[in-house]
């Protein structure tokens, strides 16, 4: 690792002061992603922002039709939460499939979404959910969230608070992981809410996004079956040893369906 | 850089360090503390070797710094033995011989302990399901499995 600062606010306003006076600053949340990357010196910062010690950025509520989840909020909690299990099962699915226990035990939500690694699990839950990310500064949908390879729309400085997920009438999911890694080769969340359907796929391009045609036609007819006949197209998907981007391409109709019947099953 | 200073428990002891803010914890608890039963498999954070309890759940000590554990409590392979000798866990994979070159083990006793305290009665699907963040090249797994549903089985008593 390249020599930075260590600094361990204890509040939001603390951190926010902290890296608000760094020229080169950055959050550190489970630092199962940016810890490793730091290590392989891919990556460094002269301030490293612990927001490890920030009680208030972590727990999960129950709200008027939303269940909100701070940012620092570990994948395991996530995965044992009542109010998730109950709400949106499929979220807890989704937190239940990240990495291993070790790292279900470390990694945040907060952490997943800043870090936008092209294969993660959580921003196919937020754009398949239609969940909306609050920060210490203003609402962002997560629709204009995730913006391209490891890209956010946050600000410089700016540190997400927590995330709001709408409660779905039904939602589903689907990961074809790598065996190794346990990273999304692809991944599918989608939802059914009042008669409109969200479909993300994760880990087949630079970054999450959706598939309107298979949207429109669950739209119409909510079933594995819908989909059939609708090809995505292999063009501009990731390639690599894993995985080519036909068979990427063939991976999304096979995750789509299956996170439709999971969806069907719940 | 100038060094950090952090205070926090290893098993049952209170250690108190000022360190180089990019110290991981494995590192620290091997050349500072001279715990050496936690072993560095892999330095990718994959292969679980460095399995470590961080306030009671598994945690990987190559993606941890020391500077973060202010406060927290951490037991290593070596803090699980009690006065009358092996844990159980320990004990089970002696009995059933769940280690060849014993590189992975401490890992692995590590999280059986934790599967353990979270499956009243782990079947094998649920301990090889559990085990996804620990790599053995050795045995197969077998009776590494066979290992921890024993040492589950004799820590309810």
């Amino acid at each position: 690792m390249y020599p930075f600062t260590y600094h361990r606010p204890a509040s939001l306003d603390d951190a926010k002061a902290r890296l608000s006076a760094s020229e080169d600053g950055r959050p550190l949340a489970g630092g199962m992603s940016l810890l490793p990357t730091m290590r392989f010196r891919l990556t460094s910062c002269a301030d490293l922002v612990d927001l490890n010690g920030i009680e208030a950025l972590a727990g999960i509520e129950r709200g008027d039709g939303h269940v909100r989840i701070g940012a620092m909020t570990r994948h395991a909690a996530v995965v044992e939460s009542p109010e998730v299990g109950e709400a949106i099962p499929a979220l807890a699915a989704l937190a239940g499939s990240i990495g291993d226990v070790q790292v279900r035990n470390r990694g945040t939500i907060g952490g997943s979404i800043c870090f936008a690694d092209p294969a993660a699990d959580y921003p196919a839950g937020l754009l398949g959910l239609g969940a909306t990310v609050n920060t210490d500064r203003r609402a962002i949908a997560a629709d204009d969230f995730f913006t391209g390879l490891y890209e956010t729309a946050l600000e410089d400085g700016e540190i997400v608070v927590s995330v709001d997920f709408p409660v779905p009438a039904r939602a589903g999911w689907a990961k074809f992981g790598n065996q190794a890694s346990r990273f999304a080769v692809v991944a599918v969340m989608v939802s059914l809410s009042g008669g409109s359907v969200r479909l993300a796929v994760t880990g087949a391009r630079s970054h999450v996004f959706r598939v309107p045609e298979m949207e429109q036609a669950l739209a119409g007819d909510f079933s594995a079956e819908a989909m059939d006949g609708i090809a995505v197209s292999s063009e501009g998907l990731n390639e690599d040893l894993h995985a080519d981007k036909d068979y990427r391409a063939h991976l999304i109709g096979v995750m789509a369906k299956r996170a439709v019947r999971d969806a069907l099953a719940q | 850089m100038a060094g950090v200073s952090v205070t926090f428990t290893v098993n049952g002891r209170e250690v108190t360090a000022t360190v180089d803010p990019r110290t991981l914890l494995v590192h620290f608890l091997r050349e500072h503390l001279k715990l050496t039963g936690t072993h560095i498999g892999c330095d990718t954070s994959q292969c679980g070797a460095c399995t470590v309890h961080l306030d009671g759940r598994p945690a990987k000590s190559c993606a941890l710094l020391a500077v973060q554990l202010e406060g927290a409590e951490v037991t290593t392979i070596e803090g699980v033995a009690g006065p009358d000798g092996m844990h159980p866990m320990q004990a089970a994979f002696k009995e059933h011989h769940g280690l060849q070159c014993g590189f992975c083990t401490p890992g692995m006793v590590m999280m059986g302990i934790d599967i353990a305290n979270r499956h009243e009665a782990p079947d094998e699907a649920t301990i090889r399901r559990e085990l996804e963040g620990n790599l053995c090249r050795c045995t197969g797994y077998h009776n590494i499995v066979a290992s921890i549903a024993a040492g589950a089985s004799s820590m309810r008593g």
